[in-house]
């Protein structure tokens, strides 16, 4: 048997080595899933992990799925870090693109520089705006940050099947549940004109070097974490909890909806009622597995984006179902968990002279 | 027959020894202290024997028999009680819920058969007790009840009690002592820890004395003088008993009238209109059994309550409805009770401990923080104050208890308050670690501050305060200057006895 | 409004709520335990799943019932075993499980989306059953619902008188009390967290195998959810997660009523119902913040390891 010994401060060490040991422990077991499913392990990861990146398209698609997913984890770091655990960021993604993609419909047919730009700032407002009521819902009345994010979710996808099937159908469109294409003045520029990477990775990016600046070297980034680690510390030194906790909702609403309405008007081009592939969920973990460390989250939503693509391969490729994306991408939250008891804690053998100590 | 007899208790916690080859005996009806600093390893030494600690090596007899303590039940079953200084109660349960609880199931058939018989044995020993109150409606001391009247339910053989002194007043302390003695007197052994050298010369029988984890020493108190007694404890190059001057205060800083507050909380208790003032160069300090409106009075003065903005003022300035980090512009420092998770973060490193109530001056205007300054405060906040961390990018909570303590009380005395107030300065500290903190404090008065102290270590108050009053129930005794205050009387102020008695003839206790 | 109208819409409603009864009971063991467990949905889908699968395989639907239990009870130890032995952050385990048990469910059930089974029928209790209104209302359910009485009354009883429910309790309230008074405070939270996995997972075989017997992706559409919501609606007391749960099915019924009654209102809108009704009955019960702590296990959702 062994027993947990707590470490008097905690690992560095182990901190950056548990994501590692996790993505380990996960290709491992998924080895042994597509073993029993009747498929050579290695020839199987290899179709999910290795071949969707094979190409340089492979990796422009990749860097499609890292925008929203970046985006939605850089908004949740700054909520988790304070300890505000919202899990909204799907329905604020949905807001975002709904939102925005409602003005884009009205305005697409005007042909100025300055209609892209507004379009983005509504779908950003109304991410935002989501958040807002899992603020006000907290700050006013305590409720639950979790248990509301996730009914706004909800509601929120419920709008966008209402928009989508109601008022914000295309007229032309003989009826199925999707909104008028948009039209080129409503579409996000593309980086290269041959692959679907839009100019929103670069975005993605400038809002990661931003954050990385405010966590790390301002007053309102510690202010934060402080709230997050302590919150009787952070009312001792005289911080305004509620503050802080409406702009980390905020900032993280901000966030998801300017990727949902990134996403709309980007790769997919019009409303659908499958705007997000759960990128919202998926981005609780990449902050789990990027160390609430905005770097670490760049390679977590690498990684993240891969499963999605992975998904898609082994349905073409070995026709299993695509959902053994969510299966791997809960198996590796399962798995970071589990290895970040290290980080507090050594694993030793029970002594042998107490057995019972163990348990 | 001995009682108890260990022999050769080893523990090791990474990191540190906290008992190292001890061996001692109780004797039936024996009440045996065991004396040491904060740190000796008193309380690992009754959790091995209480079961919830292993020992790594050693053992212990039992009546003759050798035996192994696989936890607490199996301490009860063998007939070994405990009142831990943290009391195992829960709150929201009643008296009789809780002592069910500590017992074998089935031994009582019913409930109405308990509450019988925890009044039975209540009323024998002098503890009265209702079986239907619920515990977070219960003072600290009748909880302390609850927990012997637990004990006392089965056929209770030897009772430990960890520091149960410290959360009474001298009066109650009285009365605990002749419970004890009658306890005694019907043959149960008691095992008494304490750091309190005068407490253990009324009480106890003999004394083992533990410093550093190892018994340094065994003897019979009323044979000792308190100074052997305190030699035993500390070694022999540490100084004993210090002195400091009482000095009269200037002009007031923090001016308190009329001070109400109803917390939100429901187990905390109310301010009732409370009014004193801390002047300028001298320390006050305020004693009381915890859970009287200390931590509530504490909040109201740093901010992080808020009351009528003229019911609090400082030079003068009512600060009411400010928050903590504009009454600390205004220059007020502040000790929390709590040091890891609100006077520090426990993850975050020294240097961001620093900046926890340093931002005022370690942020510019900007919102920036300025690293390199930061980095140097936090230096000498550890080389001035001596306290021993790794660097300073150690975590808070790797420190003891004692050097983090010294890191807080450093970081406020740096900041150069005007008003300093510190609540319970030494408690759980090493001997060496509070006589830092005590010259900090008195050095900082000199310096022409005030300084509120809240505390329930009387010992303490009379050394380093000049003027003294006591907190109950959230009012306010008088707070007059230490040489007119007796223990007697300050005793009084903590039960809530305000009024003028007759038996205040008695010379100051301390002073 | 007629009565036979009034009679469906009663009837439904227990049926609808059903589902949250059980998994609320689960949770709110769980939660006096001093565990937070929010991987409910996931819980649920799985046993949704499992139960679905096994019913089509083996052709019994008691068989199914049982399969559905021990795949919430398999999900659950594996939170156990995170969010206790490993004392791994509860909220986040929580969601790890619910992320997880969507993605399994949706995997193994991926060829059983469509197919067909006959549903657990209604067993009319004799006599009962042919009363007026409340024959059809309270007495002519599938066992399951009857079941799920028998478990609250259980409870009840479990946490008025007994010496278990006080223990559950006190760990909740104060682990290392507990521990130092000799209860052993793992097993406890082990056990609460266990019984709470047997009970979404049994509601999960109730959605799949009884209220609409077939398996669809994501089928429990937040029921895992909504009844966390219910257990802090119900101030963590037995008797008010069972009203909670039946307002909360009276409320998931309403666009049967609103058709019944012959309005037409875009089913989308419909069923945002119940979600809206969550977030107001969160806002109510939480604003009074006095009541709430002093009706909140103590130590919900702070993780406990016994010093040794």
């Amino acid at each position: 048997m062994l027993r947990l010994e707590r470490r008097p401060s905690d690992s560095k060490l182990m901190m950056a080595l548990s994501p590692v040991l996790a993505i380990v422990l996960t290709l491992a077991a998924g080895g042994t899933l597509f073993s029993v499913l009747g498929h050579a392990p290695g020839q199987a990861l290899y179709t999910f992990f290795i071949a969707p990146l094979t190409d340089l398209y492979g990796w422009t698609e990749l860097g499609v799925k890292v925008a929203p997913l970046m985006l939605c984890a850089l908004g949740l770091n700054f909520c988790y870090r304070a300890r505000v655990w919202n899990i909204g960021a799907e329905g604020q993604f949905i807001m975002g693109g709904l939102g925005g993609g409602w003005i884009a419909l009205e305005l697409m047919h005007l042909n100025d520089i300055w209609i892209l730009p507004l379009v983005l700032l509504a779908g950003t407002v109304c991410g935002m705006a989501w958040a807002a009521l899992a603020a006000w819902l907290k700050t006013h009345f305590h409720a639950n940050e979790v248990l509301t994010t996730i009914m706004l979710n909800y509601i929120a996808l419920n709008a966008l099947l209402y928009a989508v099937h109601g008022p914000l159908m295309d007229p032309d469109g003989f009826n199925f549940p999707e909104s008028a294409l948009f039209t080129e003045s409503v579409t996000m520029p593309l980086i290269h004109e041959d692959y679907r990477l839009s100019i929103s990775l670069l975005l993605a990016l400038l809002v990661l070097a931003v954050m990385w600046t405010l966590l790390t070297r301002t007053l309102l980034g510690f202010q934060i974490s402080v709230l997050g680690e302590d919150e009787k510390a952070a009312r001792f030194a005289g911080f305004r909890t509620r503050w802080l906790t409406w702009m980390a909702l905020l900032v993280s609403g901000a966030l998801a909806g300017l990727a949902g309405i990134a996403e709309v008007t980007g790769p997919l081009g019009q409303l659908s009622p499958h705007i997000s592939p759960g990128y919202g969920y998926a981005a609780i973990i990449v902050v789990f597995l990027g160390r609430m460390h905005p770097l670490g989250i760049l390679f977590a939503s690498m990684l993240l984006g891969l499963t999605y693509m992975g998904g898609e391969m082994v349905q073409m490729d070995l026709t299993l179902p695509k959902s053994i994306t969510g299966l791997f991408q809960g198996m590796l939250l399962f798995f970071l968990l589990a290895c970040d008891v290290l980080i507090g804690y050594r694993i030793l053998p029970a002594s042998r002279q107490n057995p019972q100590t163990a348990n | 027959m001995n009682r108890l007899e260990l022999s050769g208790i080893t523990k090791r916690y990474p990191g540190c020894i906290a008992n190292q080859d001890i061996s001692l005996t109780v004797q039936p009806g024996e009440i045996h202290a065991l004396l040491g600093e904060n740190g000796a390893g008193k309380s690992t030494l009754m959790k091995i024997i209480y079961g919830v600690v292993k020992p790594d090596a050693g053992e212990i007899t039992w009546q003759n028999k050798q035996v192994v303590i696989e936890g607490p039940a199996d301490a009860r079953r063998l007939g070994i009680g405990m009142v831990f200084q943290h009391f195992s109660l829960f709150e929201t349960l009643t008296v009789a819920e809780n002592i069910a609880l500590g017992l074998p199931a089935g031994q009582f058939r019913n409930r109405a058969e308990l509450k019988q018989k925890i009044s039975e044995v209540s009323d024998h020993y002098g503890m009265k007790l209702d079986p239907d109150r619920f515990v977070h409606t219960l003072s600290v001391g009748e909880q302390q009840r609850v927990e012997i009247v637990r004990c006392l339910l089965q056929n209770l053989q030897l009772l430990i009690l960890d520091e149960p002194t410290s959360v009474l007043t001298p009066q109650e302390v009285g009365r605990l002592f002749k419970t004890l003695r009658q306890l005694a007197a019907e043959g149960c052994s008691i095992l008494f820890i304490t750091h309190k050298l005068e407490e253990v010369r009324q009480l106890c029988d003999i004394a083992s004395i533990l410093r550093h984890g190892e018994l340094s020493g065994q003897c019979k108190p009323a044979d000792t003088t308190t100074e052997e007694l305190a030699r035993l404890m500390v070694g022999d190059d540490t100084p004993l008993f210090r002195q400091f001057d009482k000095v009269q205060g200037g002009s007031p800083i923090l001016e308190i009238t009329g001070l109400v507050h109803q917390p939100d909380d429901p187990f905390a208790s109310p301010i009732r209109d409370i009014g004193f003032t801390v002047n300028a160069g001298e320390i006050v300090g305020i004693a009381g059994v915890a859970g009287n409106g200390q931590e509530e009075l504490l909040s109201l003065i740093s901010g992080e309550a808020r009351s009528a903005a003229g019911q609090v003022k400082l030079h003068g300035r009512p600060v009411g409805r400010l928050y903590p980090d504009q009454r600390r512009k205004l220059g007020v420092g502040v000790v929390p009770e709590e040091r890891l998770g609100r006077g520090a973060v426990p993850s975050h490193s020294l240097v961001q401990n620093t900046l926890l109530t340093g931002f005022g001056q370690m942020v510019n205007r900007w919102g920036w923080i300025q690293r390199l300054p930061l980095r140097k405060l936090t230096q000498e906040i550890l080389d001035k104050f001596n306290v021993k961390a790794e660097n300073i990018d150690a975590q808070a909570k790797s420190l003891s208890g004692g050097n983090l303590q010294k890191f807080i009380i450093g970081r406020e005395v740096l900041q150069q308050p005007k008003l300093l107030v510190c609540s319970h300065p030494t408690w759980g500290v090493d001997i060496g670690a509070a006589i830092v903190i005590h010259d900090a404090l008195i050095n900082l008065r000199d310096q022409g501050a005030g300084v509120l102290i809240l505390s329930e270590d009387i010992e303490e108050l009379f050394k380093i305060c000049d003027r003294l009053g006591a907190i109950c129930e959230g009012k306010l005794s008088p707070v007059l200057p230490a040489s007119q205050v007796s223990i007697q009387r300050l005793g009084q102020w903590m039960a809530g006895e305000f009024t003028e008695s007759a038996s205040n003839q008695g010379a100051p206790a301390y002073a | 409004m007629d009565i036979d109208l009034l009679t469906n819409i009663l009837f439904a409603t227990i049926r609808t709520g059903t589902p949250l009864v059980l998994i609320a009971l689960g949770e709110l063991v769980c939660e006096k335990a001093g565990v937070l467990n929010l991987g409910q949905e996931g819980m649920v889908l799985m046993g949704a799943a499992t139960g679905f699968i096994i019913t089509v395989v083996t052709g019994s639907l008691w068989l199914g019932v049982g399969a559905a239990m021990l795949a919430g009870l398999f999900m659950s130890l594996l939170f156990g075993f995170l969010a206790i032995s490993l004392v791994a952050n509860q909220v986040a385990t929580g969601l790890a499980l619910t992320i997880f048990g969507i993605g399994l469910s949706a995997f193994l059930g991926t060829e059983y989306v469509g197919v067909g089974i006959e549903g657990i029928s209604q067993l009319e209790i004799p006599l009962l059953s042919s009363l007026p209104v409340i024959g059809k209302v309270l007495f002519s359910h599938d066992p399951l619902v009857y079941l799920s009485w028998g478990i609250f009354a259980a409870l009840y009883f479990c946490f008025r008188r007994t010496r278990l429910g006080l223990t559950i309790r006190a760990v909740g309230e104060n682990p290392e009390s507990a521990n130092a008074i000799g209860m052993r405070v793992m097993l406890v939270r082990y056990g609460a967290v266990l019984f709470g996995g047997a009970m979404a997972g049994l509601a999960g075989g109730y959605l799949s195998l009884a209220y609409t017997p077939l398996w669809s992706e994501g089928m429990s559409a937040g029921r895992g959810w909504i009844a966390l919501a219910l257990v802090v609606f119900a101030s963590w007391k037995v008797e008010r997660v069972l009203l909670g749960a039946y307002l909360f099915g009276a409320a998931s019924i309403m666009h049967l009523v609103l058709q019944g009654l012959g309005f037409s209102v875009s089913p989308n809108l419909l069923s945002m119902l119940p979600y809206i009704a969550t977030i107001v009955v969160l806002m109510i019960i939480s604003n009074d913040t006095i009541k709430a702590k002093l009706n909140t296990p103590l130590a919900l959702g702070q993780p406990y390891r016994p010093q040794i």
